[in-house]
């Protein structure tokens, strides 16, 4: 039973909370929707029935306001999470996410630390417009002192999040809209699942392969798919799923690249100075002698996020780009 | 010293139309003439056939997610009439659609925007209406903004900004007041207070019992009406946009209404919400209260209403045709305004559809030159 048993990306990352909030006391919630409505998303479903009020917190839509609370509850010992509906609207909590949490243990000689979990949708979500499709991850990882983590699947979503509920630093974990309702194996067993591992998703360590697919989130899924594809005409991928950006494994993406040769960095951010510019700028500076050919990245397209179906597809990155690129490390293109 | 009060206050509430049609003659003088009642009822009536139309074809995936205004027309129509179209400027969230259409935004631009087209936020030349703003409460600073601006430049022109009862929970609600009021720009605050922020109830946003006090900590003069009443709205508003355009400064108002449809069509307000509490709001329905009025003062009747109800489906279907009839975007539209001067970066990756990442799907590219196009110095 236990073995197959399949839920979904909310379902685990609900568990997640739940199990930690049981275990930890200190724990609480809060965000817009939260409580009552069980999430704006249904992530928080049934825990306010659970938890009671006191630790499942609806709050006014005031995102500045309960980042900044709930940076206070951590510098006092409390274990928060807090809720953004979307990572877009943690833009107006700009000073307390970036300015506050990641520097307070920094500025106070290492008195006050911050153990604060920041959650929410990250990425486009399907047809909202610019302002609210925000990918923050490219913004936010350019901060010392916070840590990122973005998983792929439900597995990963509930073992990086509760290890995030349990670290002593500010955490922003980032999900996807897109992702809540995708279904995958999650044992009922406690597990957690360390920062700064990736896993390699397609190939193996001892394998050889053509190139070395690295991402993170939810494109992780389109380079499945790509590898998929690719491996029907007999080219062969390695696909590293990061997990966190930062801690940023760049240990695995060497040991990979040393069995290929070849790197493509795929990421939902925009290009300029993105994850993928990280990946790439660290890969030259460790490994440059292991490359058959120059880094590439798929990035989304360097422009807002078009509010049009159509447009929004063709501006993210998606499969067909990936085996462009791959091909074209490859000299097939 | 004995203690001693220092400071007092309280805040009116008005109310000209009730629920049964039934004016108060005495409040409603020099407000609106029965031309301009009945215009407003037919625009009023036009918008939320708008509304149903909007409603029905994201259902049948026309649309995009759309936020609808039913019930909150009187609202829209009563301050979008009291401020000058042409003159004054209009700062919207995004549940004002009647407002904007006065001010001279033709519906099939609004229809445009939730249809997932920018060019739906392209404002027509001559017309006074910034783009519908989704991060709530940030639009409320430029509303100050743009009236400070009118201040300084001594036009007497006035910025009028909408936003909910849950937008005043932010931060930027109490800088762009207080900004307002130190700087006396001239702007009115109109709040839309219809009970309820995506599932959650005024009670619980806010502390206060009304919206209208906020203004009070501001030295706003600020009063609290009837929403679903055109002649309150409109008595306060043109009182509001009157006293900012003398230099009188800026001022609040507390539209008291309802929301009688979902949040937006990605919502379910079934779920959260007291069926009774919606019953009870459909009864102060402000559409429903005009043609009360009306028919009661012998100017309106069944017969005149159906021929209004044609109307407004024709007019609806009209903009209907010209929102879908605009030739859909082309993907390397997406460059678009990147910049006021596309970089030459932009422009390469645009002309070429090869971004610096790769770009477009080599599939729907027809794997045209993909070696040579992306990388001046490629390697391959
Ligand atoms: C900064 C920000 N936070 C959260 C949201 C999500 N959101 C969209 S509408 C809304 C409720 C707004 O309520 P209110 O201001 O009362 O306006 P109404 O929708 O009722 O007209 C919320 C929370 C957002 N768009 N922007
Ligand atoms: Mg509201």
């Amino acid at each position: 039973m236990t073995a197959t048993r399949e839920i979904q990306f909310r379902e685990a990352l609900r568990e997640a909370m739940s199990e930690e909030m049981r275990r930890d006391e200190r724990i609480f919630l809060i965000g817009e929707e939260v409580a009552q409505y069980n999430g704006a998303y249904k992530v928080s479903q049934g825990m306010l029935d659970e938890f009671g009020p006191k630790r499942i917190i609806d709050s006014p839509i005031s995102e500045n306001g309960f980042a900044g609370m709930g940076i206070a509850a951590a510098m006092y010992g409390l274990r928060p999470i807090v809720e953004f509906m979307s990572w877009s609207f943690s833009l107006v909590a700009a000073d307390q996410i970036l300015n506050n949490a990641p520097k307070m243990l920094y500025m106070s000689g290492g008195q006050w630390g911050c153990p604060i979990v920041f959650r929410g949708n990250d990425g486009a979500g399907g047809q909202l417009g610019s302002t609210h499709s925000w990918c923050v991850e490219g913004l936010y990882s350019n901060v010392p002192g916070v840590k990122i983590v973005i998983p792929s699947n439900p597995y990963d979503a509930k073992g990086l999040l509760k290890t995030a509920i349990r670290d002593d630093d500010p955490v922003f974990f980032l999900e996807s809209e897109r992702m809540l309702g995708d279904k995958g194996h999650v044992p009922e067993e406690e597990y957690t699942i360390p920062f700064g591992q990736a896993e390699l998703r397609r190939g193996s360590w001892d394998q050889p392969a053509d190139c070395t697919l690295v991402s993170f989130g939810r494109p992780v899924n389109f380079c499945l798919d790509a590898a998929d594809e690719l491996l029907k005409e007999g080219i062969t991928c390695h696909v590293l799923d990061m997990r966190t950006i930062r801690p940023l494994d760049m240990e695995s993406v060497v040991r990979s690249l040393k069995q290929t040769g070849r790197l493509v960095v795929v990421d939902q951010c925009w290009p300029f100075a993105s994850v993928a510019s990280e990946v790439i700028t660290q890969t030259c500076e460790r490994a440059f002698d292991y490359l058959d050919h120059q880094p590439l990245r798929v990035n989304s397209d360097d422009v807002p996020t078009p509010y049009a179906k159509a447009l929004e597809a063709a501006y993210l990155p998606n499969k067909g780009k990936i085996i462009g690129a791959v091909k074209k490390t490859m000299g097939l293109l | 010293m004995p203690i001693k009060t220092v400071y007092k206050a309280q805040v009116e509430y008005m109310q000209i139309l009730d629920e049964n049609g039934k004016l108060d003659e005495k409040l409603a003088k020099d407000t609106l003439t029965d031309e301009e009642v009945l215009s407003l009822y037919e625009q009023m009536t036009v918008c939320r056939q708008l509304d149903e139309v909007a409603f029905r074809l994201q259902r049948s995936g026309r649309m995009g997610t759309y936020p609808q205004n039913k019930g909150q027309e009187a609202a829209a129509a009563g301050m979008g009439f009291a401020a000058k179209k042409g003159v004054d400027w209009l700062v919207p969230c995004y549940r004002e659609n009647l407002a904007l259409n006065m001010h001279g935004l033709p519906y099939h631009y609004v229809l445009l925007h939730w249809m997932g087209d920018e060019r739906g936020n392209k404002i027509p030349e001559g017309v006074y209406v910034n783009p519908i703003a989704i991060p709530i409460g940030t639009q409320m600073l430029h509303a100050t903004g743009i009236a400070w601006a009118f201040k300084l430049r001594k036009e007497p022109r006035v910025a009028v900004t909408f936003f909910g009862d849950g937008a005043t929970s932010e931060g930027d609600f109490h800088e762009a007041m207080n900004f307002a009021s130190v700087m006396q720009a001239p702007v009115v605050f109109f709040c839309q207070n219809n009970q309820w922020a995506i599932s959650v109830p005024r009670e619980i946003q806010m502390n206060s019992e009304t919206v209208a006090q906020k203004a009070i900590a501001y030295g706003m003069p600020t009063i609290q009406v009837d929403g679903n009443d055109l002649f309150a709205v409109y008595k306060a508003a043109k009182e509001a946009v009157e006293r900012a355009r003398a230099g009188g400064g800026p001022s609040f108002i507390e539209a008291v209404t309802y929301r009688l449809g979902d949040h937006t069509t990605a919502d379910d307000a079934r779920r959260y919400r007291d069926p009774q509490e919606l019953e009870a709001w459909m009864g102060r329905d402000p559409i429903l209260r005009l043609r009360k009025y009306l028919t009661g003062k012998g100017v309106w009747d069944d017969a005149k209403q159906a021929k209004l109800e044609e109307r407004a489906k024709t007019i609806v279907q009209e903009i209907v045709k010209t929102a879908e009839g605009i030739e859909k975007p082309t993907t390397d539209d997406i460059f678009d305004f990147t910049y006021a001067t596309l970089p030459a970066e932009l422009e390469r990756q645009k002309s070429t559809m090869r971004t610096s990442s790769l770009g477009q799907d080599p599939a729907q590219a027809g794997l045209r030159d993909m070696g040579t196009a992306t990388h001046g110095h490629s390697a391959t």
